[in-house]
């Protein structure tokens, strides 16, 4: 998709339902179908027109295969092992008072699918994919992903505006044969060249059924203060709990973990929650770094190829108070000149 | 006179609309976009053959699995993956068709759906008259 998305890390510290893996910001498939998921976590870093997305697959115990396929808004340049901590100090910067608690107790639309690259870090295979929904349905199928019901619906919402997928498959058992213990996470860093920030949603309300819970954190840190759509108004599930400069001390730290070395010197930091039920996500998060007017296409607002109205409707406001303005300022000539 | 002779063209303009009348279909094309049936509900002849033919579109499986409420408790608890061998339970496999006859005796209602893991709750459910 050449629309520059900017594309969200989500991280997962949270405990299944059942004994599996956690997953970031992507349907997690499980042998019966998707997997219920508690509240998830995750962090896009987005700098010199790279996102920069930092996930933990989280082992939390059991065995079996689970699988995870996550929109890309790009094709990645790399995807490697992350950093250890990154998540857990974005959390300890925006809940302060539980961070030190916790410190001082103790996450169709093609015919074929391209395989763009492959790679393994731990007891996960990752294969990035380029291909419309049923495409990159069929593959996942193949390659032993059971998808849910919605999954040929939500595939090719996102394989309309990017093709590109990352599937995630975790053996449980070789996790356990590595010596992996219930809570061990396996980051992944994944590093995409793109335009602007976006963050897929919708796709963690795959497989759940309309009333189920869907609940996740998206820490975002951009180089100014962004403009994000769906505007965070609490009733529509999305909540912007974190919205300020991001402290130096921040920035040091995370600079200093693994592969973060991209960490600029100064940015904003917003923290969004996400508290609502499967029904209502139908949207992902848009996000323009530069603070103007983020894509209602990105967005899931409006479909590809309809004119996206937001800089025409800005126009036409601009141009309505111009001329409210100038008639404004006539009637006060007129006013003004005595008769 | 006239009156004798309007009788009998009436009679056959009568018979003539009933034979044009647009006979219940023998031949029935569902098709499957994600994972729903593209008829909710389906009316047959009742004592005929019916020809179903099924067009999963879906890049996943589906079932068409047809008959009464017992049938469908049973298979809402069932194990068999595969159902090819009966004509009233069809694997359609993703993205292909499959094409299924079946004869309804006597007048009845059934119900139609697939009960692979969550698709019934998806919407994947229909209803078909014979009369």
């Amino acid at each position: 998709m050449r629309r520059p998305f900017v594309f969200a890390l989500a991280l997962m510290l949270a405990m299944l339902a059942f004994a599996a893996p956690a997953f970031a910001c992507g349907g997690l498939i499980g042998p019966n179908g998707a997997v219920n998921l508690l509240r998830t976590t995750t962090f896009v870093g987005y700098h010199d027109g790279v996102e920069h997305y930092v996930t933990a697959f989280q082992f939390a115990g059991g065995g079996g295969k689970f699988g995870s396929l996550t929109p890309l808004p790009g094709v990645p340049s790399s995807v490697e092992r992350g950093g250890a901590w990154t998540l857990q100090r974005l959390v300890r910067e925006t809940q302060p008072f539980r961070a030190t608690s916790l410190a001082l107790g103790a996450a169709r639309s093609a015919d074929a699918v391209e395989v763009l690259l492959t790679t393994k870090i731990d007891a996960l295979d990752i294969t990035v994919l380029k291909g419309g929904g049923a495409a990159v349905g069929e593959w996942a199928t193949a390659h032993g992903f059971r998808l849910p019901a919605d999954a040929p619906e939500v595939l090719d919402f996102y394989a309309s505006r990017s093709p590109i997928f990352l599937a995630a498959a975790f053996d449980a058992d070789a996790a356990a044969a590595r010596g992996q213990r219930i809570g061990d996470g396996t980051p992944v860093h994944i590093t995409i060249p793109t335009a602007n920030p976006w963050v897929p949603l919708r796709i963690l309300a795959l497989g759940k059924q309309g009333n189920d819970p869907v609940q996740a954190d998206v820490y975002l840190l951009t180089d100014r203060k962004p403009a994000l759509l769906p505007l965070a108004r609490g009733d529509n599930g999305l909540t912007l709990a974190y919205d300020r400069t991001a402290s130096a001390s921040l920035l040091n730290d995370l600079r200093s973990d693994a592969g973060m070395s991209w960490v600029p010197a100064t940015g904003w930091l917003s923290q969004l929650r996400i508290d609502t039920t499967a029904a209502t996500l139908s949207y992902d998060l848009a996000v323009d770094a530069q603070g103007h007017s983020p894509s209602r296409v990105a967005a899931g607002l409006d479909t590809p190829g309809a004119a996206d109205p937001t800089p025409f409707a800005l126009t036409m406001l601009a141009a309505a108070m111009a001329a409210l303005i100038l008639v404004a300022i006539r009637e006060q000539k007129r006013i003004a000149v005595p008769a | 006179m006239k009156r004798l002779c309007l009788f009998p063209v009436l009679l056959l303009l009568v018979a003539v609309a009933g034979a044009c009348a647009p006979a219940p279909p023998r031949e029935v094309t569902i098709e499957i976009h994600y994972s729903h049936y593209s008829m909710s509900q389906i009316d047959v002849p009742a004592g005929v053959p019916i020809t179903f033919t099924i067009k999963n579109d879906d890049p996943i499986d589906h079932e068409w699995m047809i008959g009464d409420l017992a049938m469908h408790e049973r298979h809402r608890l069932g194990t068999e993956l595969v159902h090819a061998s009966r004509p009233d339970e069809v694997t359609i496999p993703a993205l292909s068709t499959r094409t299924t006859t079946l004869t309804f005796p006597v007048p009845m209602a059934l119900m139609y759906m697939c009960h692979l893991p969550g698709h019934e709750q998806y919407g994947m459910v229909g209803m078909l008259i014979a009369k």
